[in-house]
């Protein structure tokens, strides 16, 4: 009987078909969010033009006449915006490239110290990561800006470190290599000795496959990088010279003079970041099972093969998509910049630019767009990382 | 493949030698190895050297009490507390009116008591966690806001404001008041006394305080609780529209919480300071202490959003068909089944993204709001009190503010951690 019943269809009226309410709520959503961006975009027409505000990008090609005090392409005062633009763009990647270089490094030693028996090296590294993680960014850079490097000495009384490098209140001064022609050389065998010991590694897995054997990678590798630049270098007639500073007055002369700032951002930004780093290691250290390593060391795997062959990679299946948020989140961290004064693009561009052309909706977008680029380039090939490095199961 | 077999056994080791006492403990746990050994005994250097010259620096040879800078500036003396007691109004309160200090302080009175009610997991208090509420709590914030010189200036309204938050707490506690009434006045009525109380309106007879003067600690705490206040519900309806079967509702959600988590904070603060007043109607056009807080909210929000979208994929999808067998709609399912679950599950990672927030808060200095990092770095400049040990003082001073917020708050996630994880544990 109560199937019958159940095979009829129930009569409910349209207000109820989920289909139709799907399609219902989606269209107030959708006319919701139409009617406040039209609402927001004919304000915004009307507000700027009543303001003054340019809504165009001709700014763009304009001349900036402001100084940068630190380039990494030619720039003046006669420059347009646009270059001012790449200026900050290529000073946030570089704070961006040395920052998470060293804070990895710094990462993974202190991530694996925190899990050392010994007493003395865990507590230290666990004090080091909660004191980081507990305090802002800001006020550790802060810190490291007005109350370390600030009050150093003047350049002289500069604190010398030996080999032509100083440190004081205007920065750190290091020698300046100087490339003359022939210089090219050098890169050239350096290329060819990574290829080579490539061709070797795989040349090494293919006989050790067939024959049991096992070549010295790393001593052929180590030799086969190192040699040839070395000998380039001798051949070519040393065409790498260097340009020591000179202390003449009241300041340096010649070297390479590293801004305060950037040494306050970039340490700031790898110290912290570092902590979070560690504990992104430690987790996954911890992540791979007790069992994994009796079971190879019951194999027979020495020590070292039980970490290369084991642990590490099945460490680094967890650690690797945290890892890059924090890379991201240090990328995103170094418009901190801005606080210090280091010449980055939110300094620059959302600061300097935005203030002297006041199209502030173009400059802001841009800026995001810049940083939306990044991160969507660093998710795809993490996405394809992922694809590859993803357990396979049935 | 033969070589990589053994033919004989492997000669046998001798057994570990065990050694005793106060030598052995020395040896497993500080010598212990090549290269753990050394670096212990680097660090142990390290810390000798290190210690001795902060604890002098802190507190043997700081100056504690001055008038000016000028003791501080004697070569040789340590950090100047003395600046820090001279500043703690304002490092506190900004530049909010000395006379009107107690509205403050009874919103933080207010507004802490009911944190810690909502905060405090159910259950049956020990005698030590009930006294920490009823007495601990308002205490903690009466010191530390209006603190003793407050109470010798104006004793009356001062020890009325502590004795208003034990009561405060001491009704909450035995009226057995149920947490989701205590939730909606903390959420909904609180805010509008406060706003009311912290302006200041003429018929209550309060004088208005005009939110540039607005400053320091409070300002931060102010900050921080609204976004984070304002991220809780935002971020669960954007998770929910996530993972939501209409793809419209899904396409907005995953624009939202990408484009936000893809840009700096500095940048949201920028847009919420340059371009919000360009998108709303003139007459409409937020405070300039209302647009950092929107921005701060919004961006808050898609952090949470990501949060509880790994709690909600963490529930078993039989939870929801089971909830749909009942004939429960959406909501009813959301609500009652799967949103409470999710919730919970989640709460260590939530309280992870409200540390981080609250020491974002930091950043909203740079479109000129004077929160307690700003209002520090104001003070430090001061020529009265200009010296070289004075910016490692405050430096201090504001760490060691941010260090016991967000420590505390990080332990109390890894209590609610092991206490939710007492079910799950066999």
């Amino acid at each position: 009987m109560s199937l019958d019943v159940a095979r009829e269809r129930p009569s409910t009226s349209l207000f109820y078909n989920p289909r139709l309410r799907g399609f219902l709520w989606q269209a107030i959503l959708i006319l919701i969010v139409g009617f406040l961006s039209y609402e927001a975009i004919v304000n915004a027409a009307t507000n700027m033009r009543a303001r003054g505000i340019p809504t165009d990008f001709s700014f763009w090609d304009r001349v900036a006449s402001f100084d940068i005090n630190q380039t990494l392409i030619t720039y003046s005062a006669t420059s347009t915006y646009g270059r001012a633009f790449m200026v900050g763009l290529l000073n946030t990647l570089l704070v961006a490239a040395i920052g998470v270089f060293l804070a990895t490094f710094l990462g993974f030693f202190i991530g694996i110290a925190r899990l050392s028996k010994n007493f003395v090296v865990s507590k230290l590294a666990s004090i080091y990561v909660e004191v980081m993680r507990n305090t802002p960014l800001l006020l550790q850079l802060l810190f490291i800006y007005n109350a370390v490097l600030k009050p150093l000495p003047n350049p002289r009384d500069s604190i010398s470190f030996g080999a032509g490098i100083y440190f004081n209140n205007r920065g750190l001064v290091v020698p300046d290599p100087q490339f003359a022609p022939g210089s090219g050389f050098i890169l050239i065998a350096a290329a060819l000795g990574i290829a080579a010991s490539f061709a070797f590694k795989l040349y090494a897995k293919r006989r050790q496959f067939e024959s049991g054997e096992i070549l010295p990678i790393a001593r052929v590798s180590a030799a086969l990088i190192l040699m040839p630049p070395i000998l380039a270098y001798l051949l070519a007639g040393q065409p790498i010279s260097f340009d020591t500073p000179v202390l003449r007055g009241f300041n340096f002369v010649g070297g390479m003079r590293v801004l305060p700032e950037f040494v306050a951002l970039v340490v700031g930004l790898s110290v912290y970041t570092a902590a979070f780093i560690a504990e992104i290691v430690r987790a996954g250290i911890l992540s791979v099972s007790h069992g994994q390593t009796e079971a190879a060391q019951s194999l027979g795997l020495s020590r070292t093969h039980t970490l290369k062959l084991v642990v590490v990679p099945q460490a680094l299946r967890v650690i690797l998509p945290p890892l890059t948020n924090q890379f991201l989140a240090l990328t995103k961290n170094s418009s901190l910049a801005v606080f210090i004064g280091y010449p980055d693009l939110v300094q620059v561009f959302a600061g300097t630019v935005l203030n002297q052309t006041g199209a502030a909706v173009q400059v802001i977008a841009i800026t995001m767009a810049v940083y939306l680029v990044i991160s969507l380039i660093t998710a795809m090939i993490m996405n394809v990382y992922n694809r590859r490095m993803a357990l396979v199961e049935r | 493949m033969s070589l990589y077999l053994r033919r004989d056994d492997a000669p046998l080791m001798p057994p570990p030698e065990r050694v005793g006492g106060a030598w052995g403990w020395l040896r497993e746990h500080i010598f212990s190895g090549w290269v753990s050994g050394p670096l212990a005994l680097a660090f142990i250097a390290l810390i000798g050297w290190v210690l001795p010259d902060l604890i002098r620096f802190f507190i043997l040879d700081a100056i504690w009490i001055a008038d000016d800078g000028a003791a501080c500036r004697v070569l040789g003396t340590g950090a100047c507390w003395a600046f820090v007691d001279r500043k703690l109004d304002f490092f506190r309160y900004g530049s909010y009116p000395g006379s009107e200090h107690w509205r403050v302080d009874l919103v933080l009175m207010i507004g802490t008591v009911l944190s810690a009610r909502l905060l405090w997991p159910d259950g049956q208090k020990s005698k030590g966690a009930l006294f920490a509420f009823l007495f601990g709590i308002p205490l903690f914030i009466f010191l530390m806001m209006p603190g003793p010189a407050a109470v010798m200036r104006e004793p009356g309204v001062e020890l009325g404001i502590l004795a208003f938050g034990v009561t405060l707490a001491s009704v909450l506690e035995w009226s057995k008041l149920r947490t989701l009434w205590v939730g909606i006045f903390y959420f909904f009525i609180f805010p509008i006394i406060s706003v009311y109380l912290l302006k200041g309106s003429a018929v209550l007879g309060l004088m208005q305080v005009d939110t540039n003067l607005w400053g320091g600690i409070f300002l931060s705490l102010l900050v921080a609780t609204v976004g984070i206040v304002f991220s809780l519900p935002a971020g669960v309806l954007l998770a929910l529209g996530r993972r939501s079967e209409l793809p419209a509702v899904r396409f907005f959600s995953i624009l939202y919480i990408e484009f936000v988590r893809g840009v700096p904070f500095i940048t949201v603060l920028f847009m919420a300071n340059t371009m919000l007043p360009l998108f709303v109607p003139d007459n409409w056009s937020p405070d300039r202490l209302m647009r950092p807080i929107i921005g701060f909210a919004l961006f808050a929000a898609a952090y949470m959003a990501e949060e509880v979208r790994g709690g909600l994929q963490a529930i078993p999808k039989g939870q929801s068909e089971g909830a749909m067998a009942l004939g429960l709609s959406y909501w009813q399912r959301m609500r009652l089944i799967i949103l409470p679950q999710a919730l919970t599950l989640v709460i260590p990672g939530i309280v992870n993204i409200f540390i981080s927030l609250f020491k974002d808060t930091t950043l909203v200095a740079i479109v000129g709001i004077f929160d307690f990092l700003r209002a520090i770095d104001a003070a430090r400049i001061d020529p009265v009190w200009s010296g070289p040990t004075v910016s490692p003082t405050v430096y201090a001073f504001a760490a060691a503010f941010y260090f016991l917020f967000c420590f505390g708050m990080s332990r109390y996630s890894q209590m609610m951690e092991e206490r939710l994880n007492a079910g799950r544990r066999r």
